[in-house]
C-alpha cells in the first residue's frame, strides 16, 4: 500500500503532478471524444506540433511560451480555414502543409539558439514534476471552461458528430460549432504542454478517448470512461515514474496507450467467444 | 400523395381539423429557379408549387439534380438565381419547420449512440441548446420509434443494427420533428418490402396531418404514390401528376432507356400493357 500512496502523501511535488495530471486527463477526455468521433485526429496532431514555433519565438523573445503557443494555435487555425475555404485543397492537405510548415519553423527558431536544449525537451514532453500552483490553477480554468462549453454545446457537438448537414438544417451553424470544437482542441493543447508536453499530449487526447469509444454504448458514457482511463494513465505513470525513475510524461503516455491496446486485446478475445458459443449452440 | 395508395389509411381531409385550417398554405414556390453548386447550374427554370398536405417526388438519374434541388430547398445550398420560398420565406432559417433526411450517413457505425438517441436529436431544433426534453418531446419520440416499427429497438446501440434498421431510425427522427415540411432524400433506400409498407404509412399520417413532403427516389412506384412528380435530368423534363409525367416516352426522355422487366405495379408498365396506368397493381403485368 506505502507503494501505492507514499510517493503522493510524502512528496509535494507528486501531489502537483497528480492534481496537474489529472486535470489534463479530464481536459483530453471531454475534448478527445470529439476527437476521435469527428476524425479531427490530424488537426488535433497538427495543433498539438504546431504550436512548437510559437513557443520557441516567444521563449526566445523572454515571453512565456503559453502566449506563444496561443499565436501558434491561431496561425494553424486560420491558415487551415483560409487555405480550405479560398481553394479547392481538401483540409486534409491543408493541415499537412501547415503543420509541416510550422514544424520546420519551430526547428530552425530552436537550431538559431544554442541555449534552447534544455527549454526543447520541456516543451515536447513537458514538466509535470515541477509543474507550479500557476500552472495547476490555469489547467483547472481551462478544465473548467472546456467542461462547461461541452455541456452548452452538447447538442450541437452531437449533431456534428452524427450529420454536419443535419446540424445546419437544425439551426445549429456547423461551422460556428467546428470552430468552437477546434478552439476546444487548441485550448487543451495550449494548456496541457506545460504539463505532459506538446508530444505528449496528443497521446493523452486520443488514447483514452480511443479506449472509451471501444467500449461505451454512449457519448456520455463515452467520456465518463476517457476520464477514468485518463485519471488511471495519469496515476499509474506517475507511480512508475516515481519507483523506476522514468520519464513521468511519456510514461503516463505509455500507461494510456497500454490500457487501450488491453481494452483492444480483451474486447476481440470476448467478440470471438461469443460467436463461437454463438455457432455452437447453432 | 394522392389516393391510390395500397396498404395505407387514405388522407381523409375533411375530418382533419388542422388539414382545413391549412390546406390552402403554401409551403414551397419555386419560380425560374436555377441551382447548382459554387455558380455552377446544375438545372436552371425550375418552376413548381407545393402546398400542405401534398408530396412532390424528384425522379432521375444519378447526378441529374435531385439532391441538389433539396439541399437548395432545406438551405444547405443557396439558389444561383430565380425565386425560392419556402413557408414564405428564404430557404434555411426555420429549422423547427423543416425536416432533412440526407443521402448519406457515413457514422452509422461508428458512432456510440443507441437508436433513441438518434431519434431523439429530432426534438433539439424545439430544444434549442439547453432547454431539457419535456415529456411530450419524449411521448413524440416514443411514438415516431413505434410507427416506425423499431420501438423495442431504443436501447439497441446504432452500429449493431442492419443497414434497413438503421434507416428506419433515421425515419423516426424525421417523425419525431413534426416539421410542416418534409425533405427526405431515397428514404426508402436499404429498407425491405415490409420496411417501405410502414414509410408510406408513416408519411401518409403526416402528410394527413397538413406536412408537406419533397422526395427524392429511383422508385417509380414510390412516385407514383406522390401528388406530384418532377423528372429530372440537368434539366426539368417534366412536372405534373404523375399520370400525365410518368409516361413511358417522358421516362426514356429522362433515363434514356425504359424499363420492360415485369414490375408489380409500375405505372408505365401497366399503360404499355393497357392498363389503366398511375394505378399500383399488386401482382405482376
Amino acid at each position: 500500500m506505502d507503494w501505492l500512496i507514499t510517493p503522493f502523501s510524502s512528496n509535494a511535488f507528486m501531489t502537483h503532478a497528480l492534481i496537474a495530471g489529472v486535470l489534463v486527463a479530464i481536459s483530453c477526455a471531454i475534448v478527445g471524444t470529439f476527437v476521435v468521433l469527428r476524425g479531427l485526429a490530424f488537426i488535433g496532431d497538427a495543433l498539438a506540433h504546431g504550436v512548437l514555433p510559437g513557443i520557441a519565438g516567444s521563449m526566445l523573445l523572454g515571453y512565456s511560451g503559453m502566449s506563444g503557443a496561443v499565436v501558434g494555435a491561431v496561425v494553424m487555425i486560420g491558415g487551415i480555414s483560409l487555405i480550405t475555404q479560398r481553394s479547392r485543397l481538401s483540409s486534409d492537405t491543408a493541415i499537412g502543409l501547415l503543420f509541416v510548415g510550422m514544424l520546420a519553423l519551430g526547428v530552425v527558431i530552436i537550431s538559431r539558439s544554442t541555449s534552447f536544449r534544455g527549454d526543447l525537451t520541456q516543451i515536447l514532453f513537458g514538466e509535470i514534476l515541477g509543474v507550479s500552483t500557476r500552472a495547476i490553477f490555469t489547467q483547472l480554468v481551462a478544465a473548467i471552461v472546456i467542461a462547461v462549453t461541452a455541456a452548452v454545446c452538447a447538442r450541437p457537438f452531437l449533431l456534428l458528430c452524427f450529420d454536419p448537414e443535419q446540424a445546419q438544417v437544425m439551426g445549429f451553424s456547423a461551422r460556428r460549432y467546428h470552430n468552437v470544437m477546434l478552439f476546444l482542441i487548441a485550448l487543451t493543447i495550449v494548456v496541457s504542454f506545460q504539463t505532459v508536453g506538446t508530444l505528449l499530449v496528443f497521446g493523452m487526447l486520443l488514447a483514452p478517448a480511443g479506449t472509451g469509444a471501444l467500449i461505451a454504448r454512449r457519448i456520455g458514457s463515452m467520456i465518463a470512461w476517457a476520464t477514468i482511463f485518463g485519471v488511471a494513465s495519469v496515476y499509474v505513470g506517475l507511480l512508475l515514474s516515481y519507483h523506476f525513475d522514468i520519464a513521468a510524461g511519456a510514461a503516463i503516455v505509455l500507461t494510456a496507450i497500454t490500457i487501450f491496446f488491453v481494452v483492444f486485446v480483451v474486447q476481440n478475445v470476448r467478440v470471438q467467444r461469443s460467436h463461437q458459443s454463438e455457432a455452437n449452440a447453432s | 400523395m394522392n389516393n391510390n395508395r395500397q396498404g395505407s389509411s387514405p388522407v381523409n381531409k375533411v375530418d382533419d381539423p388542422k388539414l382545413i385550417s391549412s390546406g390552402e398554405q403554401m409551403i414551397i414556390h419555386a419560380n425560374n429557379l436555377n441551382i447548382g453548386y459554387n455558380n455552377k447550374s446544375v438545372v436552371a427554370a425550375i418552376n413548381f408549387q407545393l402546398q400542405a398536405g401534398q408530396a412532390l417526388a424528384l425522379v432521375g438519374i444519378n447526378g441529374s439534380g435531385k439532391s441538389t434541388l433539396l439541399k437548395t430547398v432545406v438551405g444547405l445550398l443557396p439558389a444561383i438565381q430565380g425565386q425560392l420560398t419556402i413557408l414564405g420565406r428564404h430557404p434555411g432559417g426555420m429549422p423547427r419547420s423543416i425536416a432533412y433526411l440526407s443521402q448519406f450517413h457515413a457514422s452509422g457505425f461508428v458512432l456510440p449512440l443507441c437508436a433513441m438517441d438518434v431519434v431523439r436529436m429530432g426534438r433539439f431544433p424545439n430544444c434549442g441548446l439547453l432547454r431539457r426534453m419535456t415529456r411530450e418531446d419524449n411521448e413524440l419520440v416514443k411514438a415516431a420509434m413505434q410507427t416506425m416499427g423499431i420501438g423495442h429497438l431504443g436501447d439497441s446501440p446504432l452500429r449493431s443494427l442492419s443497414g434497413g434498421q438503421q434507416q428506419r431510425v433515421y425515419l423516426a427522427q424525421i417523425l419525431a420533428r413534426q416539421a410542416d415540411l418534409l425533405v427526405l432524400d431515397e428514404p426508402t433506400a436499404g429498407l425491405d418490402a415490409a420496411g417501405r409498407e410502414v414509410y408510406l404509412r408513416a408519411v401518409s399520417a403526416e402528410l394527413a396531418r397538413g406536412a408537406a413532403m419533397v422526395t427524392a427516389t429511383h422508385d417509380i412506384q414510390e412516385a407514383a404514390y406522390c401528388d406530384q412528380v418532377m423528372l429530372l435530368a440537368h434539366r426539368v423534363v417534366a412536372i405534373g401528376a404523375p399520370r400525365e409525367v410518368l409516361t413511358p416516352a417522358m421516362l426514356l426522355e429522362t433515363f434514356g432507356i425504359v424499363i420492360t422487366g415485369e414490375y408489380p405495379g409500375v405505372a408505365v408498365l401497366e399503360r404499355e400493357h393497357g392498363h389503366d396506368h398511375g394505378k399500383p397493381s399488386s401482382r405482376p403485368s
